[in-house]
C-alpha cells in the first residue's frame, strides 16, 4: 500500500518570507503522526498545503499515492481536515451543516454514521442551535463532526483540542484512537506536548520552516540522555559540598532543592552516595527523565536560559 | 471506518448549489420579499398613479413602458447580490476553506454560485412581472427572447457577483459595486426614460452603459419597441455574459484571493 502521505522537497513563501523550506516527510497509513512547533515554524501552511488551502509552489504531495493537484478531487475525497481556525457557516444549524457537508466530498449522506458522530461529540442537545450561538468548544466539536463526516483515510487535525476543557479533550482523544484503530491515519498538530507524546507513534518536529526532527516518539524522548533528580532539603543550603559539584547541580528555591541534571554516563545512584556522604539534610529525591517538552525546546533553541532562572 | 466509498461526481456542484439556495431562503424577507415590495412599489408610483397620464412610447402607457425595466432592475440586483455577498461573506468569515479542502471543481463552483444567483434572480424577477399585470398588461411581443434576455441578464450578473466578491477587500468595497455601478447604470440605462429623448450627447453617453442594451432588449421582447435593433442588444449581452464569465472562470481557477 502506498504512503498515507508523502510530501517532497515542499517549499512555500509568503511574499519573500520562506515559511516551508523543502519539507521531506512520509506517513506510513495507520499511523498517528504528530507535527509539532512553535508558532510560526510552518505547520499550519503544510497542513494548508496537504488540504489545498494553499497552492504549492514547488515540491509534491501524494496522498495514498495520488497527486493532490493532478488528481485533487480522490485525494481530497480522502483526506478530512479539522483547521486551527474556527470557521462555521452562520446560516445553518448543527444538524443542518452535517446533513448537507459530506456531499461536499461526492459522498452521499450516511444517517447513521452522522447520528454516531453526534453522540460521540456530545452535540445532540445543539443539533438545533445556530453557528454563531454556539460556545467555542462547541465549534470545536462540530468541526471535528465535519472533518470526520466523510470518513476520510487521512485524517488531519491541527490544533484539535485548543481552548477545549479537560473532559472533551480525553474524549477527543479517545475517539481519535479508536478511529485510527479502524483504519483511519491521522496526522495532528497540538501544542500540548504531552498528548503529543501520548497519542503519536512518530513525531516531527519543524521550527522556522525547517524540519528539525522527524522520529519515532521513543526515539526522540531519548535524544536528550540526561536525568534531573531533585533533591529537597530539610534546611536551607549555606554552600554547595564539593562532593556534588560533578553532577550539574543547580541551587533553587532558596537553597531548600538542589538540582542536579546528570548525564549519561552518571548514574543516579553515584549521585546517592555522593548525598549521603555529604550528610545534608535531605527530606525528599525525585527523579524525572526529559519529557517531549524538553525535546521540543531543545531542538527549537526555545526556552534558552530557563533553567537558570530564578 | 475508512472503507472505500464511491464517489458521485456531481454531487459537490448539487451540494453547493443546495446550500446557496437554502441560504438565500432562509432569509426569504430580505432576499426576496424585499426587493419585490421595492419593484411593487415602483409599479404603484408609475402604474397606479402617472401610469395613464404619462406616455413616453407611442402607443403604450408609461406603465407598460417601465415595467419591463423594473423587472430586469430586480433580476439583475438580485443575481448580483447572491452571488458578490454570499462568496464575499465566506471569504471574509474564512469559511470559504471548507470549500477550498473539497473536491468541488472550479466549474462545479462557478456553475454553483452561478445558478443560484440567477434562481434568486428570477425569482424576483417573477414575481414582479405576476405582480405588474395587476397594473398594466404588456403584449409579449417575441416570448421566448423575453425569457432568454431574463437568463442572459441574471447569469451575467451572477458572474459580476463573483468578480466583485473576489476584487473586494472589505464590505466598502462591495457595496460600491452595487451601489456607485449597478444601481446608477440601471437607472441611466433607459428604465424610466426611452434613450431617444435624450439630447444627441447624453443619447449617445447612454450608449456606452451596458445595462442599456438588456433593459432594451427586453423591453423589445416585451413591446415589439426597442432604442437599438434588437441583434445588437442580445448581441452585446451575450457578448457581455461570455466576457465576465470568462474573467470568474479564470479567478476562479487560479484561486487568486481564494487559495494562499
Amino acid at each position: 500500500m502506498p504512503p498515507a502521505l508523502a510530501i517532497r522537497d515542499l517549499w512555500k513563501h509568503y511574499g519573500k518570507t520562506p515559511v516551508v523550506k523543502g519539507l521531506c516527510l512520509t506517513i506510513e497509513p495507520g499511523e498517528i503522526f504528530g507535527l509539532l512547533g512553535p508558532n510560526g515554524a510552518g505547520k499550519s501552511t503544510t497542513i494548508n498545503l496537504i488540504s489545498g488551502v494553499c497552492r504549492m509552489e514547488k515540491g509534491s504531495i501524494l496522498v495514498f499515492g495520488l497527486d493532490n493537484r493532478t488528481q485533487y478531487r480522490r485525494t481530497r475525497q480522502m483526506v478530512g481536515v479539522m483547521h486551527q481556525e474556527i470557521v462555521v457557516d452562520a446560516f445553518f444549524t448543527i444538524e443542518k451543516a452535517l446533513e448537507i457537508h459530506s456531499g461536499y466530498y461526492g459522498i452521499p449522506d450516511d444517517p447513521a454514521w452522522r447520528r454516531q458522530l453526534i453522540e460521540r461529540l456530545d452535540l445532540g442537545p445543539h443539533l438545533k442551535k445556530h453557528m454563531l450561538k454556539l460556545s467555542g468548544g462547541l465549534k470545536r466539536r462540530f468541526m471535528v463532526a465535519k472533518a470526520l463526516i466523510h470518513k476520510p483515510r487521512l485524517l488531519i487535525l491541527d490544533e484539535p483540542t485548543a481552548g477545549v476543557d479537560v473532559e472533551l479533550r480525553r474524549a477527543l482523544w479517545e475517539m481519535v484512537k479508536e478511529i485510527n484503530a479502524q483504519g483511519t491515519t491521522v496526522l495532528l498538530t497540538t501544542h500540548y506536548l504531552e498528548e503529543a507524546e501520548a497519542m503519536c507513534g512518530r513525531i516531527a518536529i519543524m521550527n522556522q520552516g525547517d524540519l528539525v526532527a522527524l522520529e519515532p516518539t521513543e526515539q526522540l524522548l531519548a535524544r536528550l540522555p540526561f536525568r534531573t533528580v531533585l533533591a529537597d532539603l530539610k534546611a536551607p543550603l549555606r554552600e554547595l559540598p564539593p562532593l556534588l559539584r560533578g553532577f550539574g547541580a543547580q541551587v533553587e528555591r532558596e537553597g531548600l532543592r538542589i538540582r542536579f541534571d546528570l548525564s549519561a554516563h552518571q548514574s543516579s545512584w553515584s549521585l546517592m552516595q555522593a548525598l549521603h556522604q555529604s550528610a545534608l539534610p535531605v527530606a525528599d529525591v525525585l527523579t524525572e527523565k526529559p519529557g517531549l517538552e524538553e525535546v521540543f525546546i531543545h531542538l527549537t533553541g526555545l526556552g534558552q536560559g530557563r533553567r537558570n532562572q530564578p | 471506518m475508512s472503507a472505500e466509498r464511491p464517489f458521485v461526481s456531481w454531487l459537490p456542484f448539487y451540494t453547493l448549489l443546495k446550500k446557496e439556495v437554502l441560504r438565500f431562503l432562509r432569509v426569504f424577507a430580505q432576499t426576496l420579499v424585499t426587493p419585490v415590495i421595492t419593484a411593487s412599489l415602483y409599479l404603484f408610483v408609475f402604474g397606479a398613479t402617472l401610469g395613464d397620464r404619462i406616455s413616453v412610447l407611442e402607443g403604450f402607457s408609461y406603465a407598460q413602458f417601465v415595467i419591463p425595466g423594473l423587472v430586469l432592475m430586480g433580476v439583475i440586483s438580485n443575481s448580483f447580490s447572491n452571488s458578490s455577498s454570499s462568496l464575499f461573506m465566506s471569504r471574509y468569515l474564512g469559511n470559504i476553506v471548507d470549500l477550498l479542502v473539497t473536491p468541488i471543481s472550479p466549474s462545479q463552483f462557478i456553475l454553483a454560485y452561478t445558478l443560484a444567483a440567477m434562481l434568486r434572480g428570477l425569482a424576483v424577477g417573477s414575481c414582479v412581472m405576476l405582480i405588474s399585470t395587476a397594473f398594466a398588461g404588456l403584449p409579449w411581443a417575441h416570448p421566448f427572447s423575453a425569457v432568454a434576455m431574463l437568463v442572459m441578464a441574471s447569469f451575467l450578473f451572477s458572474q459580476f457577483g463573483i468578480v466583485a466578491a473576489i476584487h473586494s477587500t472589505n464590505f466598502d468595497n462591495l457595496s460600491m459595486y452595487n451601489n456607485f455601478l449597478i444601481l446608477p447604470l440601471i437607472y441611466l440605462g433607459g428604465v424610466f426614460y426611452p434613450i431617444s429623448i435624450l439630447p444627441s450627447f447624453w443619447g449617445g453617453l447612454s450608449h456606452l452603459n451596458p445595462i442599456f442594451y438588456l433593459i432594451d432588449g427586453f423591453r423589445f421582447a416585451l413591446l415589439g419597441r426597442g432604442d437599438v435593433p434588437p441583434a445588437l442588444s442580445f448581441g452585446m449581452t451575450a457578448g457581455m455574459s461570455l466576457a465576465l464569465f470568462l474573467w470568474a472562470a479564470a479567478l476562479i481557477r487560479s484561486g487568486y484571493r481564494l487559495r494562499q
